[in-house]
């Protein structure tokens, strides 16, 4: 097992290096650069700034120097936040969108899968129609519409809540944001769950458990839901990913001082360094999640094997 | 055989469904009692609700379902059993064995985890006391090494040992009645054979009644005490299954007992000329490997088989799953790649490519087994009928097209005013009946049988073996006929060759090979499938 | 047709597997119901800005963040505020002034003689219309006139600048609907040439041509948009391109997916066992059977498309000013939800239910395409 893990994170070595390398040219080729952004710079700060930087170089050249700093896990300045280092703007940022987003994926997962679970077993009765119709809406509503909704239910009418900000992560602070970004998900969690709970149900190996007479605590328990939640399983990789590494929606409407932000200003500023580093954080997430939930694949069913 | 005390009493059982199409009665009110350590088969095609009717009496029906009357078990009315009541009968004093052995146990759990589950809930005995009964239970069921197996997962067995391990669940508790669904119908012969004599010897070991549902009545007659016939959800006859199978009363009874394909068929003259020639072909499969993915492995499905074929030959290819059957029929109508070579009409087409082969096409044809898969869902019947026309007759007209397919459902028994009716409007036998139009319609020299009958029911079957049969006779056909059903290749073929991994273990005239089988492999199969002695040892 | 009936028998026609998805979603309350809101909703989107009164970029500077409301504007208290801004343009005091049926009698006064020709002030401002002189003093310090009180309605009430928000939305509506239609239409093209051709080729070209696919996938999803705009630019035009071109991925995979397990099937094995060639496969076998899930996915596709589109215009990256699409109401809404709810209020309700809406024709879609899953 271990040295399957050990080989799974040598594999995405080559994985990273090739995104990186795309995402580096990528950006590269795009027209502007990150000091002619209508800041009335004149020329000659320009050109200064750009020699600094090591702008001028040829692009291998630099494309070079930002793999060995990135392979001592120095990610650069950032051009447009010079006072910070991106390493330093991740270090504030990202602990507050990680939390965020765990919370957001835990209540996801819990509530999700119980959801589905009731409607699997009340399947076409009224507490299924209910799950069906929270899940359509979860899904249906984008988030840009959920979060000033809730601002303004919770925020303005009803005073429950404050309408943004990050409270230096005070509880509720937090509510807001995490239930934004956990509906759309407890929705997705929901149908997948309510769908392969039923399918589990109807399965050979279900009939066979209660022909043996068995407990529907453990027909349903030990053996449907196990079964059952190997889609949930394969969900919550990528969805970790995207979640932990910041929305920009939530962090933009909640006014969060996360690291959900970067992304988009970093590309359309041309802060070079800002958007690698975004990248390959973003990245680092997903091949860590995607061998995780490998892992608990193999937990989950026995027919899963490493050789 | 009476005077044995009723231990389960079905009366009155009627089992419905709803559906978007309305309620759909699949039981109509029938009755059957079966008395203590007794065999009761109840027979039936598809359809006849033979299946539900057990479903209904072990409340496990589909949600959609519902039953009314009455089952009693010793007394008790099983319908109207609390949960936990029901589930103290359940697996304890009446189990069930089901057909799918490959998906019937849970694939996430091991045998033995399954195996102690049932134990410990019925007899309330510890982990370790359980786990012993486990083991003596797959000891029972002979398992070899049932230590090591206690600890393997179902994905590693083969489908015999599982339906092995589900009859060991089901008697764990030492159950008064055991419920057999086609417990062996989806497996190969040899196998079914082992699973029908160690049912036969535990009821002997152990006293049981068991209560065999089934389409095959010739287990019926080696296994059965009494027997119960069912047809669209009514018992059309019941009796002792000697006198039933000697003097059946119903018609239906009488026509299922007639179903099995009789007849056999005359090899053509010697000096007919030889049509289809394969010598030493050969395929393999590359499994996994490809692009990044290291070394693929090599599968040799047909290993140097060659194979004669006659003008009004039938050549029945014989064999259980995974013997290479039917890849060989594809492999000599080229449509898959192989070594060797291949003649037809004294031409070698073993290199033959597509374009070559095209104008070939229409003298071989190619019958298959599964009639929903076969035809395209989006066609109505004509276009499919006709789509060969398209390929070999282009210059024909729309409306000289439409006549032909007119002609070739005639032909096939199919009423062409349906021509533009689609494929799921009909049922399994008339579909294959198209499909056979399909073939037929190009007016071919050698057609490939793949299993055309297995997916029908016997008197369905029997239709269509009388069909082909009538077309090799109007039109010089000759035949590759793959089955594994050792019945009906007796009935079609006058020529046999056995198959088994890949290699042909014996071949010969049909009759020597049913009356004087030489190789060990076609004796066990001849064995399983045509002996019609009881499974019980000393009955 | 009496001689084709001649030669062959009349035949009973059969019901296509199209025309039982058909009767099926016919069956479909909800997805019927969906059906026709969104004709009606496209209908008024479409049809929609021609009647409203407003034009969507005419700025009605009196009415800024107006409440909406069936009664017409101005309200009684209006008209004064709107009088006192207009008069202090024309450098006059008001004297007095009256309602008389739907015109306002102004008299007014001032220091130096008053000009007539300042009345244009007071047809400027969107409150008054039609300005005569009633009547002057002789010396000129003292005028009546009357004027038109113009009758606006805002039904949805007016923006941050004081633009209609009806004629907005509907406007919106049709960028939205019509980006979401277009590039779902790209993106199917794109996805089911791209997926028919990597599962009708099969081994080494699919397998290449899917490794691209997972490479795409294996970026952020959201680094691939903005790197679209980056290049593109703000354009309208272009947005759409992009969306699709973002979102084919998924139609490239299920239409690959379908392709390799319909040329599984045996009824495309038996018709090369007929000798039917690449051609006569792939047009009446492969893409009869594909077009069911393609039907379905484009129903999922298109909301995605209009979410994609709203998210991006909400950041600022889509639909520029004065041009509008829902995304961009909404992101003007959610910054204002404190004074005016409504502008989030309104074009939220358009988008959320047309999703819905989107949402259950999907649904019944793929249940009468799809009966197995009954």
């Amino acid at each position: 097992m271990l040295l399957y893990v050990f080989r799974r994170l040598l594999t995405a070595i080559p994985t990273l290096f090739v995104i990186v390398t795309l995402a580096f040219f990528l950006i590269r080729v795009a027209p502007g650069g990150p000091f002619n952004q209508e800041r009335g710079l004149s020329p000659e700060i320009k050109a200064n700034l750009e020699a600094q930087f090591g702008l001028n170089d040829p692009l291998w050249v630099q494309y070079l120097h930002y793999l060995k700093n990135l392979a001592h896990g120095d990610f650069g300045p950032s051009y447009n936040l010079p006072d910070f280092t991106v390493g330093e703007l991740f270090a504030k940022g990202l602990p507050i969108s990680v939390q965020l987003g765990a919370s957001a994926l835990v209540l996801a997962l819990l509530l999700g899968s119980l959801l589905g679970t009731v409607a699997a077993l009340n399947q076409n009765k009224a507490g299924d129609y209910s799950v069906i119709a929270l899940a359509t809406a979860g899904s249906t509503i984008p988030t840009f519409v959920i979060a000033p909704i809730i601002q303004l239910v919770f925020g303005l009418t009803w005073r429950l809540l404050p309408i943004g900000g990050w409270g230096d992560g005070a509880f509720v602070n937090k509510i807001g944001p995490v239930l934004t970004l956990a509906l759309p998900q407890i929705a997705i969690v929901a149908r997948l769950m309510r769908g392969s709970m039923i399918e589990s149900l109807h399965s050979h190996h279900i009939r066979t458990a209660r022909a043996l007479g068995l407990s529907d605590w453990s027909v349903v328990v030990k053996h449907a839901l196990r079964g059952a939640v190997l889609p949930i399983v394969s969900f919550t990789g990528p969805a970790a990913a995207a979640l932990l590494t910041g929305s920009i929606i939530v962090e933009t409407i909640f006014a969060i001082p996360g690291v959900g932000r970067y992304f988009v200003d970093a590309a359309l500023n041309r802060d070079y360094t800002l958007v690698m580093g975004t990248v390959v954080v973003i990245a680092i997430f997903t091949i860590v999640f995607n061998l995780i939930v490998d892992i608990m694949y193999a937990v989950v069913d026995p027919r899963v094997r490493y050789d | 055989m009476t005077g044995r005390e009723t231990i389960l009493d079905v009366r009155g059982l009627r089992v419905r469904f709803r559906t978007l199409d309305g309620t759909v009665e699949a039981v109509k009110g029938i009755d059957i009692h079966v008395g203590a350590g007794e065999t009761v088969a109840v027979v039936g095609e598809s359809g006849s609700g033979k299946s539900q009717t057990m479903m209904a009496a072990m409340r496990l029906l589909a949600s959609n379902g519902e039953a009314s009357g009455t089952v009693d078990y010793r007394g008790r009315n099983l319908l109207e059993l609390g949960k936990s009541d029901l589930n103290k009968v359940r697996g304890s004093k009446i189990s069930m064995i089901f057909q799918e052995p490959m998906t019937s146990l849970d694939p996430l759990y091991t045998i033995g985890n399954q195996l102690i589950e049932p134990i410990r809930r019925h007899r309330g005995l510890g982990a370790a006391e359980a786990r012993k009964e486990a083991l003596k239970l797959l000891r029972l069921v002979r398992i070899p090494d049932p230590e090591r197996r206690m600890k393997s997962y179902p994905y590693e067995m083969s489908g015999g040992q599982r339906q092995r391990v589900m009859i060991a669940m089901a008697l764990a508790n030492d159950p008064d009645i055991l419920i057999a669904d086609e417990p062996t119908t989806a497996l190969d012969v040899t196998i079914q054979g082992e699973i029908l004599t160690l049912l036969a010897e535990l009821q002997q070991k152990l006293g049981m009644a068991i209560v065999f549902i089934t389409h095959d009545l010739g287990i019926v007659r080696r296994f059965a005490d009494r027997v119960y016939v069912m047809r669209s959800g009514e018992v059309v006859e019941e009796g002792e299954t000697e006198a039933l199978f000697s003097a059946p009363q119903h018609d239906y009874t009488k026509m299922l007992l007639a179903a099995e394909p009789t007849g056999s068929k005359d090899p053509p003259p010697p000096n007919a000329p030889v049509l289809l020639e394969g010598r030493n072909v050969e395929v393999t499969f590359r499994i996994g490997g490809g692009f990044l993915a290291g070394e693929p492995m090599l599968l040799r499905a047909v290993d140097r088989i060659s194979v004669r074929l006659k003008r009004r030959q039938t050549i029945g290819i014989v064999g259980e799953s995974g013997s290479g059957k039917s890849t060989l029929g594809r492999a000599l109508l080229r449509l898959l790649p192989s070594d060797g070579v291949i003649r037809f009409d004294d031409k070698d087409i073993s290199h033959a490519d597509r374009q070559a082969m095209r104008p070939l096409r229409r003298e071989l044809q190619l019958v298959f087994q599964d009639p929903f898969g076969s035809l395209s869902p989006r066609m109505t019947v004509g276009q499919v009928v006709t789509e060969g026309l398209l390929v070999h007759e282009p210059e024909l007209s729309g409306r000289q097209r439409d006549q032909r397919a007119v002609e070739a459902l005639r032909e096939v028994g199919i009423d062409p005013n349906a021509r533009n009716r689609y494929p799921h409007e009909f049922s399994g036998g008339q579909r294959q009946r198209i499909a056979i139009a399909r073939a037929m319609i190009l007016k071919p020299k050698v057609v490939v049988l793949d299993e055309p009958t297995s997916a029908l029911d016997r008197s369905v079957q029997k239709q269509i073996v009388d069909l082909l049969r009538q077309l090799q006779a109007e039109h010089d056909l000759s035949y590759l006929f793959i089955s594994h059903d050792l019945s009906v290749v007796r009935a079609m073929a006058d020529y046999i060759i056995v198959m088994r991994q890949g290699k042909i273990v014996e071949e010969g005239p049909t009759e020597a090979i049913f009356d004087h089988p030489q190789d060990t492999y076609t004796q066990t199969l001849m064995a399983a499938a045509i002996d019609s002695t009881r499974f019980r040892a000393s009955a | 047709m009496t001689e084709v009936a001649a030669a062959a028998p009349a035949a009973i026609v059969g019901r296509s597997l199209w025309g039982d998805a058909w009767a099926r979603l016919k069956a479909n309350r909800a997805a019927m119901v969906s059906l026709c809101y969104l004709i009606l909703m496209a209908i008024v989107c479409i049809a929609g800005p021609w009647f409203v009164p407003h034009n969507y970029t005419t700025i009605y500077s009196d009415y800024v963040r107006t409440p909406p409301s069936f009664s017409a504007y101005p309200k009684a208290e209006m008209v004064q505020g709107a009088l006192d801004d207009v008069l202090k343009r024309m450098r006059v005091d008001l004297k007095d002034w009256k309602l008389e049926d739907s015109r306002a009698v102004v008299t007014v006064t001032a220091t130096r003689p008053i000009d007539e020709r300042y009345l244009r002030y007071i047809d400027r401002s969107d409150t008054f219309d039609d300005a005569k002189v009633e009547a002057k003093s002789n010396d000129g310090l003292e005028m009546t006139f009357s004027a038109a009180v113009r009758q606006q309605y805002f039904f949805f009430g007016t923006d941050n600048v004081g633009r209609d928000l009806l004629s907005r939305t509907l406007m919106a509506g049709r960028i939205s609907l019509s980006i979401g239609l277009l590039a779902g239409v790209v993106a199917v093209v794109i996805g089911v040439l791209y997926g028919s051709t990597a599962g009708f080729i099969g081994g080494k070209v699919d397998e290449v041509m899917m490794r691209i696919v997972d490479v795409l996938y294996s970026l952020p999803f959201i680094f691939f948009v903005i790197m679209l705009v980056v290049f593109f630019g703000r354009n309208f035009v272009l947005m759409f391109l992009a969306v699709g071109a973002v979102l084919w991925l998924d139609m490239a995979r299920i239409v690959r997916g379908q392709a390799l397990s319909i040329r599984r099937q045996e009824y495309v094995q038996a018709a090369e066992a007929l000798g039917v060639g690449a051609r006569g496969i792939l047009s009446r076998h492969v893409i009869p059977n594909l077009l069911g899930p393609v039907v379905i996915y484009m129903t999922l596709l298109v909301p995605q498309v209009i979410i994609l589109e709203s998210f991006l215009s909400f950041l600022g990256l889509g639909v520029q000013e004065p041009m509008t699409s829902w995304g961009v109401l909404i992101s003007t809404g959610a910054k204002n939800i404190g004074t005016a709810n409504w502008l989030l209020l309104f074009p939220a309700f358009f988008l959320v239910s047309t999703l819905f809406a989107l949402n259950f024709v999907g649904d019944g879609l793929r249940d009468a395409l799809d009966p197995k899953d009954r």
